[in-house]
C-alpha cells in the first residue's frame, strides 16, 4: 500500500514538473520559431500574415544576406575575433584564477579585488580614452587591437567565474601531482584545467555570446568593411528610418547559429564534468 | 584539433597585424545612413571612372554610435575627410569652434555663388551660420546638404472613405471630429512615434509657433517668456485634448517611430504624423497602402501652418584634411543635378538640389511643395537647452498617459529652465 | 586555497614568488592598459565641465558629483534598475535553480530542455522586443486586441485587466523587469547546472541509502554545497540587471515619461544626446560605486551565511 501511494506522488510529481518544463520550453522555443519564419516571408507579409508557417517560402532571403548583406565577408572576421579572443581569455583567465586560487604571494587579495571592481565598475565613456589610445599605439582599425579590447572585455568575469570553481575543486589530485614532482605550470594544465571543464566551459559560452554579439566597439575601432563582424550586418538591415524585416530576421538567424552550435558542443563538457567526477570521485 | 587551432589563430593574427596600405589620395567619407550606402558606392564608383579619384564611403550604424565614433575619433584626431554630424546645431557649433570642421563659404559663393543657388535656401541656411549668432562661430556655411525633410501628416484614404470623411481637416476642431467619427467607428485616430523625444518635440513646437508665433517662442528660449505663459499652456492643453478626445493610438508614449509607422501603414490609425522618409516605408510594408499628405490642422485658424523641414542629412569637410580642392570638387559633383536625381529615385529622398525636383516621383512630390513653408530649430537664432526640451517632451508624454496636468509641467520644466540659465550664466 | 594554507609560507622562495607572479602578468598586463588607464582618464574628465568634443574643458571640481546627488531623476533610474534587479534576484534565479535542478536529474528529454533554456539569451533584443512588444500590444484591429495578452483576457472575460502594459506606469517597469528575467533565466542556468554536476553523486547515494526524502537531500546536501555558485549567480545577476538597456530601448523606446529610465540610458543620455560627457564620465563612476557597494555588502551577507 505504501509503496503504490509513493509511486503515485511520484508520478503526479513528475507530470507536474514536465508540465512546467514544456511550458517553459515553449516561450523559449516560440520565438526561434516565429524569427525563422519570419526569415522566409517578404515584408508585405510578415506583420499581416499570421499562420506560423508562410505559404510561400522565401529561402532566397538567406542567399541575399550571405552575398548582398555581405555576411559570408563578417562572419569569417566574427569567427576569427571570437575564437581567437575566447581562447586568450581562456588561457590568461585560467592561469590568473588558478593563481588566485591556489598560489601564495603578497598583493594576491590586491590584484584579485582589482579584478573584481573592473567587473563592476561600468566605464559607458571609456570608448574615447580608449579609440584615443589605439590610435597612438597604432592599433586602431587592426584585427589585433580590437582581440586585445576583446580579451580586455572578457578577462575579469571569467577570472572570477574561474576562481569560484576552482576554489570549489578538492585539492587532493593537485597534491599528488606535486608529489610526483610536476611543476606548478604542469599542475595548472594536466591537473586543473581538465578538472575544471564544466567551468571553463560556462567561460568559453558566456565568452562566445558576449564577443560575438559585440558591436559597439567594433564599430567604434574597425573603419573598414572587410574587418567588420557579423553585427554590423545586422544594424545595417536595421536601418534609421526603415527595418528590412525578413533579411534581419535571415540575419539574426545566421547569426544565431554558431552560438547556438558552440553551446551545444559545450554543455556536454558541463555534463561530462559529472560522469567523470562520479566515476572518479 | 587542440593543436591546430593555436597555428591558424597566429596566422589570422599575422594577417590582420599587417598594416593596411592606406592610399592617400581616396577620399574618406563616413556617414551612417544604412538606406543609402549601395547608392553611394554605386556614385563613387561612378566618379572613379570619370575622375581617377577614389572615394570610399564607410557606413557607421546605427546613429547613435555613429556619433560617438565622431566624438572619439574628434579627440584621437582621427577624422575622415568628410563626414556628418548628428543632433543639434549646437553640435555642429562645437565643431566648428573646435577646428574640426572647415569653412566652405568661399566655395558656396564662388562664380556668383553658382553653388550656393543650387540649393533650397532651407537647406543650406541648416549648415549656415549668420553674424552675431547665440553660439558665437564665425559666420559662413560650414556645411553641404544632401538632401531636404520635411515633417507633415498623412491619412488613410480607405479608412476615410469608410467613415465618410471627404475631406482632410484643415482646423484642430475639425480634426477631433473626424476623430470622433472614425472612433464610432472603432477605428484609431492618430498615431506617431511619441516614444521618441524628438517626434513630440516636433509636434509641439509647430503649434507653438501656430499659436504664439516665432517671436514668442524664441523669447522663450531666452528665457524672457516663462513656460507657465498662458500660450504654452495652451500647446500642451492640446495633448491633454488629444488624450481627452481618444484620438491617440494606445501606448503612443512608447511607440517608436518604426513601430508607429507599422501601425498607419496597417492601417490601425486614419492619421499619422511622420516626415517625408516615410514614403519609402510604407511602400515597403504594404505597397497598396492609399494615403496622401496633408498639413497639420491649424488651432489659431488666421495663421498659416509651419512645419518642421530642412536639410534631411549634411556632410562637412575636416578642417585638417589635405587636398581640400579634391574633396570640395566631389562633393560639388556629388550635390549636382544628376547625382541627386539618381539618389533620390533609389532611395526615395527629396533631393537637396532644387533643380533636381523635375524628376522625382510623384508621392514626393507632394512633400516637396510644402518646403517653403518650412522651419527648424536650426534655422532658428535661438535653440531650446536640450535638457530643458527633454523634460518638456517628457512632460507631454505625463499629459498623455493621464499622470500631469499641463499647468503643473510648465511649472515644472521652468523650473528646471530657471536652472538651467543660472548654470549658464557661471 | 587549502593547500597554500597548509604549506609554511617562509618556504616561498624568491623564484618560487617570481613564478607565482607570471601567472596573473598576463592579465594584469592587459586589464592595466585597456581598463586601468582608461578608468583613470574617465575619473579626471568627471571632474571637467565637458561636452566631449571642444578642445577646451572647464575644471569643476567634484561640482557634477554635487549635482549628482541632486539629479532626482538619476536615483530614480537607479531606483529602477534596483527594483528589476529584486525581480531578477528571485524570480529569475529560483526559475533557474528549479530547472537546473529538473535537468540535473535522470528525467526524459534533459537534452532538449537544456538546449532551449539557452534560446533566450542567445536570441536578439531585437526579436526579443518585438515579440514582447506584440505580446504586451494594446492596439487594435477591426474590434479585436492585437496583443496576445490583452487578446487571451477578452477570451476569458476578464476585461478589467485588460491594460496598455507598456504605457501604463502600473505595470511598464515590471513588464521589462519580467521579460528581462525570461530573457536571462538561461544564464543562471547554465552556472547552476554546472555547478550541480560538480557535486558528487555519491552524497546523494549515501544520503537515500540513509532513507533520507528529496527535499531533505535538497535542503542538507545540494543547497548548502551550492551556496558558492548562488553567490556568484547573485553577483552576475545583479551586474547584469543593473546595467540593462538594450531590452529597455527595444521595449518602450527613449521611455515612459521618466518611469522606465535606467542607469545606463541616463549616461548614453548625457554622453550625447545632452553633450555633458564629463556629467556623464561622473555618473558612470558614481554608477559603479553603486554595483560594488551593492556587491560588496552580497559577499559579506555571504560569508556570514556560510559561516552559520
Amino acid at each position: 500500500m505504501a509503496v503504490s501511494n509513493y509511486k503515485w506522488i511520484r508520478v503526479v510529481q513528475s507530470v507536474f514538473s514536465h508540465v512546467f518544463l514544456i511550458f517553459v520550453a515553449l516561450t523559449c522555443l516560440f520565438p526561434l520559431l516565429w524569427m525563422l519564419r519570419s526569415s522566409l516571408m517578404t515584408n508585405e507579409t510578415i506583420f499581416i500574415d499570421k499562420a506560423l508557417i508562410p505559404q510561400t517560402l522565401h529561402f532566397n532571403n538567406f542567399y541575399l544576406a550571405w552575398t548582398q548583406g555581405k555576411f559570408g565577408v563578417y562572419f569569417l572576421n566574427s569567427i576569427i575575433y571570437t575564437a581567437s579572443a575566447v581562447f586568450a581569455i581562456i588561457v590568461i583567465a585560467s592561469l590568473a584564477a588558478y593563481a588566485f586560487s591556489r598560489l601564495q604571494f603578497p598583493g594576491k587579495n590586491f590584484f584579485f579585488y582589482l579584478f573584481l571592481a573592473a567587473m563592476m565598475i561600468p566605464l559607458p565613456g571609456s570608448f574615447v580614452p580608449l579609440v584615443v589610445l589605439m590610435n597612438k599605439l597604432h592599433l586602431a582599425n587592426t584585427r589585433i587591437g580590437y582581440i586585445l579590447c576583446m580579451i580586455n572585455v572578457g578577462l575579469s568575469l571569467s577570472i572570477y567565474i574561474l576562481k569560484t570553481f576552482f576554489d570549489k575543486m578538492p585539492s587532493a589530485l593537485e597534491d599528488a601531482a606535486r608529489i610526483d614532482g610536476c611543476s606548478k605550470l604542469g599542475i595548472w594544465f594536466h591537473v586543473a584545467l581538465p578538472l575544471a571543464r564544466p567551468a571553463i566551459a560556462v567561460v568559453v559560452i558566456f565568452n562566445t555570446l558576449n564577443i560575438w554579439n559585440e558591436y559597439i566597439l567594433a564599430t567604434l575601432l574597425l573603419n573598414h568593411e572587410h574587418l567588420m563582424p557579423l553585427q554590423r550586418g545586422l544594424m545595417v538591415y536595421q536601418g534609421a528610418y526603415s527595418v528590412d524585416y525578413p533579411m534581419l530576421m535571415a540575419g539574426l538567424s545566421i547569426t544565431a547559429a554558431p552560438v547556438v552550435l558552440v553551446y551545444l558542443f559545450m554543455q556536454k563538457h558541463i555534463i561530462k564534468g559529472l560522469s567523470e567526477g562520479a566515476t572518479a570521485g | 584539433m587542440k593543436r591546430i587551432l593555436p597555428v591558424v589563430l597566429a596566422v589570422f593574427l599575422l594577417a590582420g597585424c599587417s598594416p593596411l596600405i592606406e592610399q592617400k589620395d581616396t577620399i574618406t567619407i563616413w556617414h551612417w545612413m544604412t538606406d543609402r550606402q549601395d547608392a553611394f558606392t554605386r556614385l563613387a564608383q561612378q566618379y572613379e571612372q570619370k575622375t581617377g579619384v577614389k572615394v570610399r564611403f564607410e557606413l557607421y550604424a546605427p546613429s547613435d554610435i555613429y556619433s560617438r565614433k565622431i566624438v572619439a575619433a574628434a579627440q584621437a584626431r582621427a577624422l575622415p575627410d568628410i563626414f556628418g554630424i548628428l543632433g543639434e546645431k549646437k553640435r555642429l557649433a562645437l565643431f566648428v569652434e573646435s577646428g574640426f570642421v572647415a569653412d566652405l563659404t568661399d566655395e558656396f559663393e564662388k562664380n556668383d555663388a553658382l553653388w550656393e543657388k543650387s540649393f533650397f535656401e532651407k537647406a543650406l541656411n541648416v549648415n549656415r551660420f549668420e553674424p552675431d549668432n547665440a553660439y558665437k562661430v564665425k559666420p559662413g556655411i560650414y556645411g553641404v546638404p544632401l538632401d531636404v525633410t520635411n515633417i507633415q501628416m498623412l491619412y488613410n484614404e480607405e479608412l476615410f472613405v469608410k467613415a465618410g470623411i471627404k475631406e482632410p481637416p484643415e482646423t484642430f476642431d475639425q480634426f477631433l471630429e473626424n476623430i470622433a467619427v472614425l472612433n464610432r467607428l472603432g477605428i484609431d485616430g492618430f498615431v506617431s512615434g511619441w516614444g521618441e523625444n524628438w517626434m513630440i518635440d516636433c509636434f509641439s513646437s509647430i503649434y507653438a509657433l501656430n499659436i504664439m508665433g516665432e517671436e514668442k517662442v524664441m523669447a522663450t528660449y531666452r528665457g524672457e517668456v516663462s513656460y507657465t505663459d498662458e500660450d504654452w499652456i495652451k500647446v500642451l492643453s492640446l495633448f491633454k485634448t488629444m488624450r481627452d478626445h481618444k484620438a491617440l493610438v494606445p501606448g503612443i508614449v512608447t511607440k517608436g517611430n518604426k513601430y508607429a509607422e507599422q501601425d498607419f501603414a496597417l492601417g490601425r490609425a486614419a492619421f499619422a504624423f511622420n516626415g517625408s522618409w516615410c514614403v519609402n516605408v510604407y511602400d515597403k510594408m504594404n505597397p497598396a497602402l492609399q494615403y496622401k499628405v496633408m498639413l497639420p490642422p491649424r488651432v489659431d485658424p488666421d495663421v498659416p501652418m509651419q512645419i518642421w523641414g530642412g536639410a534631411g542629412s549634411s556632410f562637412v569637410v575636416n578642417q585638417t584634411a589635405g587636398n581640400r580642392q579634391r574633396i570640395i570638387d566631389f562633393l560639388k559633383w556629388l550635390t549636382g543635378k544628376e547625382q541627386q536625381v539618381f539618389l533620390s529615385q533609389e532611395t526615395k529622398n527629396l533631393p537637396s538640389n532644387r533643380e533636381a525636383l523635375s524628376e522625382i516621383p510623384d508621392v514626393l512630390l507632394q512633400f516637396a511643395k510644402a518646403m517653403d513653408i518650412t522651419t527648424h530649430p536650426s534655422l532658428w537664432p535661438y535653440n531650446e537647452s536640450p535638457l530643458v526640451t527633454e523634460a518638456f517632451c517628457k512632460g507631454i508624454q505625463a499629459i498623455i498617459i493621464g499622470e500631469a496636468t499641463p499647468e503643473k509641467v510648465a511649472t515644472d520644466v521652468q523650473r528646471l529652465k530657471e536652472r538651467e540659465m543660472k548654470r549658464e550664466r557661471q | 586555497m587549502r593547500v597554500a594554507s597548509v604549506k609554511n609560507p617562509s618556504a616561498v622562495n624568491i623564484k618560487d614568488l617570481f613564478g607565482n607572479y607570471l601567472f596573473i602578468l598576463p592579465a594584469v598586463l592587459i586589464f592595466s592598459l585597456f581598463y586601468v588607464y582608461p578608468f583613470f582618464e574617465i575619473f579626471y574628465l568627471s571632474l571637467y565641465e565637458w561636452n566631449g568634443i571642444s578642445t577646451t574643458r572647464h575644471f569643476i571640481g567634484l561640482g557634477n558629483f554635487f549635482e549628482i546627488m541632486q539629479d532626482k531623476v538619476w536615483w530614480m533610474s537607479v531606483w529602477h534598475a534596483a527594483y528589476i534587479t529584486l525581480i531578477a534576484l528571485t524570480f529569475q534565479n529560483a526559475l533557474a535553480f528549479a530547472l537546473a535542478l529538473s535537468c540535473d536529474r535522470d528525467i526524459r528529454m534533459r537534452r532538449f530542455y537544456r538546449f532551449v533554456f539557452y534560446l533566450p539569451p542567445v536570441l536578439s533584443e531585437v526579436v526579443v522586443g518585438l515579440i514582447w512588444r506584440w505580446i504586451l500590444s494594446a492596439s487594435m484591429q477591426g474590434g479585436e486586441p492585437v496583443g496576445l495578452l490583452n487578446y487571451f483576457l477578452t477570451k476569458a472575460h476578464l476585461y478589467h485587466l485588460m491594460r496598455d502594459w507598456l504605457s501604463d506606469p502600473r505595470t511598464a517597469l515590471t513588464s521589462i523587469a519580467i521579460v528581462h528575467s525570461w530573457k536571462g533565466f538561461g544564464w543562471g542556468f547554465i552556472i547552476l547546472l554546472a555547478g550541480l554536476q560538480t557535486i558528487d553523486r555519491q552524497l546523494y547515494e549515501a544520503a537515500r541509502v540513509d532513507g533520507a526524502s528529496s527535499l531533505s537531500i535538497l535542503k542538507n546536501i545540494t543547497i548548502p554545497m551550492m551556496v558558492p555558485v548562488f553567490i556568484m549567480v547573485m553577483i552576475l545577476t545583479i551586474l547584469g540587471s543593473m546595467q540593462v538597456f538594450v531590452l529597455v530601448l527595444s521595449m518602450v523606446g527613449q521611455g515612459l515619461v521618466y518611469h522606465t529610465e535606467v542607469p545606463v540610458t541616463r549616461i548614453l543620455d548625457s554622453m550625447i544626446g545632452t553633450s555633458r560627457f564629463g556629467y556623464a564620465c561622473a555618473q558612470g563612476i558614481v554608477f559603479g560605486g553603486i554595483l560594488v557597494v551593492g556587491s560588496f555588502i552580497l559577499h559579506k551577507f555571504s560569508k556570514k551565511v556560510r559561516q552559520e
